[in-house]
């Protein structure tokens, strides 16, 4: 487990008996049903709103959705410690809010005002946190993987028992630059987890049209890194995972790999219309495998909380979501003379 | 007949070396494909099989001989029935000479005619980054940098220096010699041959606080890490509003070395300069590579240091002094003058430096400029040179086209238009891919002619 001096950065119940017989799904208790409800709820919203603000042209640019995959940031979150990065691509506003980054700053910069994460310079793509241990938000397919890879190699130098957890898609793992990241990690035993988000289309292509392999899990055979597939739409079934994972890395096992097994509601961006796969298909996904809605059944048939308590988190959710998006839409562009700023130090 | 045995090249660019250890005595008979003796260069020691079968008739350079030119007769090789005396007419034949390269009849045209003028000094020159009174000694740029990058482990230990061969084969041009056995594999580490998967995970761990010093064993194939060098080094400061940035060196020989043909040859500093974000050095003198290198590894940002294969082995004088630091960004009046401007950077100095010794000799006075960095590029020293001289002749090896001269010229005539008395000429490596044949080669790079006759053109004395 993790280091003792360190807590839990989701919930801190201790779990009594963690052997589980396969799939690993790890019950949850009300208080970690209620926060996985509240995060990923907090994710929907908000980037319900973005989409909104997007079409009213306040959000320039590209714009990238998560809804849909809200349980593989959020799972991911509930088994980490204090101090565990992350760093993923360009579909990142899920992982700063998990990432306890304030709505505020994030929808800011999504606008492009000066309260933005930062200062409105960086854009949806590209956004930060040192001290949440967020390193991006990164535009280039791929190129986070050896970043998040060296994050890794810092933990090790530094001997701080921390672990990176390096998010990409199925469409990333194509990229040559993961598998030399894959080799040096193994061979150093670097403390990184590879979360393979697979939401089963790089923008427009399938994955069995891409890839000659698709068992994405299995992506890191050739370099001895174990790997798993795990169900991206329940969040029990990532927080397990996620823990086991975290345990290799720490105990200096080296790397690890989750192929998130996931599907994004909307278009691959605001401007993808989405045509090269069914209605139906993504109606299926949404009724039957809805992350949110999957957490939502166990607390109400568990009775952990009632309609009126879900409308209430509900109703709190969508203000502090409400409050983000008046702030970046009311907060000022940045002064022009942030053009020459932050260019060198 | 007797067989010369002669110095033999270990590498591209080796002019001598040292006959370390003779493994075969005279009179011993000797295979081909025998050890016969153990060569040392600065950068390694190789031996030296025969390649012809006989006995060893007369040893001719002594083991712990430095300075064996390569090519010089080294010993005398028998043939059956062949006796000493034949070696000893042998050894009395001058070397069999290497055959003459055409390039040399066509490099250059003739001098033009000599301008009668008497022959002028240098003006003196101090350096301001120099204490008066310091002592100096002689170091090679490839020992300048290896104890720059000592100095700056032993100084911080969040620095480390990753790269193919840099540890256990103690540097492919054996820049980090030594390193391995005084910081350990976990501060001196050898990569696998993967240039965009390290130079990516340099950066993360630079985003991380460390400060990584990437050894490319040539910017040649840095190009296939430069996404993460530009879109990732470069730019995450700006994209993350000051919060994280990329304090890192990325370092190793850029440009020509000799004879490696165009994939192995290119001058990657206009490419690097262009880039907001970066900072870009190219160090001429040893000097130069130490003070700059530390500043370098010391500096918050990401910066591209270009090092030369050619220039690792040149020796010059470098202060003796515990910390030896140059400010990034700062020219040095590497000469005096008060005819023309000579601005040159990295090996364009050695030929800016010969030709303005050549051109005092004609009675041509030239200011020579190294730039040292290229960005953040000290136009300011150029500038003040110029209002001097009003002449501006550039000296680079890289291709002409946006090359860091056209740069010059731009802000030059820019921020000096009315001092200038002739147009301002550049002297560069041709617009084609380098060629491997000698000659061909020779005719691609700049040469001190050239740059004597750019000097003449804006001189009006041609």
């Amino acid at each position: 487990m993790a280091a003792a001096k360190k807590t839990s950065a989701g919930t801190s119940r201790t779990r009594s008996s963690a052997k589980k017989a396969e799939p690993a799904i790890a019950e949850f208790t009300k208080e970690e049903e209620l926060h996985a409800y509240r995060e990923m709820l907090l994710i929907r919203r908000f980037e319900e709103k973005a989409g909104q603000l997007y079409g009213m042209g306040l959000i320039g640019g590209f714009c990238h959705l998560y809804i849909g995959q809200e349980a593989v940031v959020v799972g991911m979150q509930m088994a980490k410690i204090d101090g565990d990065q992350m760093i993923t691509a360009y579909r990142d506003h899920g992982h700063m809010l998990a990432m306890d980054l304030d709505p505020k700053g994030v929808m800011a910069e999504l606008t492009g005002r000066r309260g933005g994460l930062s200062k409105g310079k960086g854009g949806s793509m590209h956004m930060f946190s040192k001290e949440k241990h967020f390193y991006g938000g990164h535009g280039i397919v791929g190129a986070q993987v050896s970043l998040g890879t060296g994050l890794g190699f810092a933990n090790k130098y530094r001997e701080n028992g921390n672990v990176c957890m390096t998010f990409f898609g199925d469409g990333a793992s194509n990229q040559g630059q993961v598998y030399e990241s894959f080799n040096m990690a193994e061979l150093w035993k670097l403390p990184v987890i590879y979360v393979i988000e697979n939401n089963k289309y790089g923008m427009g292509t399938s994955v069995e049209r891409s890839s000659s392999m698709t068992d994405l899990s299995q992506r890191g055979a050739s370099f001895n890194i174990p790997g798993e597939k795990v169900d991206g739409m329940d969040v029990r079934a990532v927080m397990a995972a996620s823990k086991k994972a975290l345990e290799w890395c720490r105990d200096g096992k080296g790397p690890y790999i989750l192929e998130m097994v996931t599907y994004r509601y909307r278009g691959h961006s605001m401007s993808d219309p989405a045509k090269y796969r069914s209605k139906d298909e993504v109606q299926k996904m949404r009724t039957e495998h809805d992350p949110i809605e999957q957490v939502r059944k166990r607390l109400l048939d568990n009775k952990w909380a009632t309609e009126d308590d879900l409308k209430a988190i509900d109703k709190d959710i969508r203000a502090r979501v409400a409050e983000a998006a008046e702030f970046a839409q009311t907060d000022p562009e940045p002064d022009a003379s942030e053009l020459y700023t932050d260019i060198l130090l | 007949m007797p067989i010369d045995i002669l110095m033999p090249a270990l590498s591209p660019t080796m002019e001598e070396g040292k006959l370390a250890k003779w493994l075969k005595a005279e009179g011993d008979t000797v295979s081909a494909g025998d050890v016969i003796a153990e060569i040392e260069t600065d950068k390694a020691t190789m031996e030296v099989e025969a390649v012809d079968e006989g006995t060893l008739g007369k040893i001719l350079v002594a083991e712990g001989t430095d300075n064996v030119k390569v090519n010089e007769k080294i010993a005398i090789l028998l043939g059956e029935g062949e006796d000493a005396s034949a070696a000893d007419a042998a050894a009395s034949a001058p070397a069999a000479a290497a055959p003459a390269p055409a390039a040399e009849a066509a490099q250059a045209p003739a001098p033009a005619a000599p301008v009668p003028a008497a022959p002028v000094a240098a003006e003196p020159v101090e350096d301001p980054e120099i204490p008066a009174g310091t002592a100096m000694k002689s170091s090679t740029v490839r020992e300048a940098l290896r104890d720059a990058m000592a100095e700056e482990m032993r100084r911080d230990g969040d620095v480390f220096v990753m790269g193919e061969e840099v540890a256990e084969y103690q540097g492919a041009y054996k820049i980090t010699q030594g390193l391995l056995d005084e910081f350990g594999a976990k501060r001196v580490i050898d990569t696998p041959i993967t240039e965009h998967g390290f130079a990516g995970l340099g950066v993360g761990a630079a985003m991380a606080g460390l400060k990584p010093i990437v050894e490319f064993m040539t910017f040649n194939f840095a190009m296939q890490a430069i996404d993460q060098i530009i879109n990732s080094a470069a730019k995450t400061l700006y994209m993350s509003g000051g919060q994280m940035g990329a304090p890192m060196v990325f370092r190793g020989p850029n440009g020509a070395a000799a004879r490696v043909g165009a994939q192995h040859s290119q001058d990657y500093a206009s490419w690097y300069a262009h880039v907001p974000g970066l900072k870009v050095i190219q160090p001429y003198s040893a000097a130069d590579a130490k003070g700059l290198l530390k500043a370098a590894i010391r500096d918050p940002n990401p910066v591209i240091f270009l090092e030369n294969e050619i220039l690792y082995g040149h020796s010059f004088e470098i202060p003796d002094m515990d910390d030896f630091v140059l400010p990034i960004g700062k020219a040095k009046i590497e000469r005096g003058g008060t005819d023309v401007t000579l601005v040159s950077w990295g090996i364009g100095m050695t030929y800016t430096m010969k030709a303005a010794e050549e051109l005092a000799g004609m009675g041509i006075s030239a200011e020579v400029v190294n730039l040292r960095t290229i960005r953040p590029l000290d136009i300011d020293t150029v500038l003040a040179s110029v209002r001097k001289t009003g002449r501006v002749v550039t000296v680079e090896e890289a291709f002409p086209m946006c090359s860091v001269s056209s740069e010059i010229a731009f802000q030059v005539q820019e921020k000096a238009f009315d001092y200038l008395d002739a147009p301002i000429l550049r002297v560069t490596g041709k617009d084609v891919p380098m060629p491997y044949a000698a000659n061909l080669e020779k005719l691609a790079l700049p040469s001190v002619a050239e740059v004597i006759d750019a000097v003449k053109a804006v001189t009006y004395t041609a």
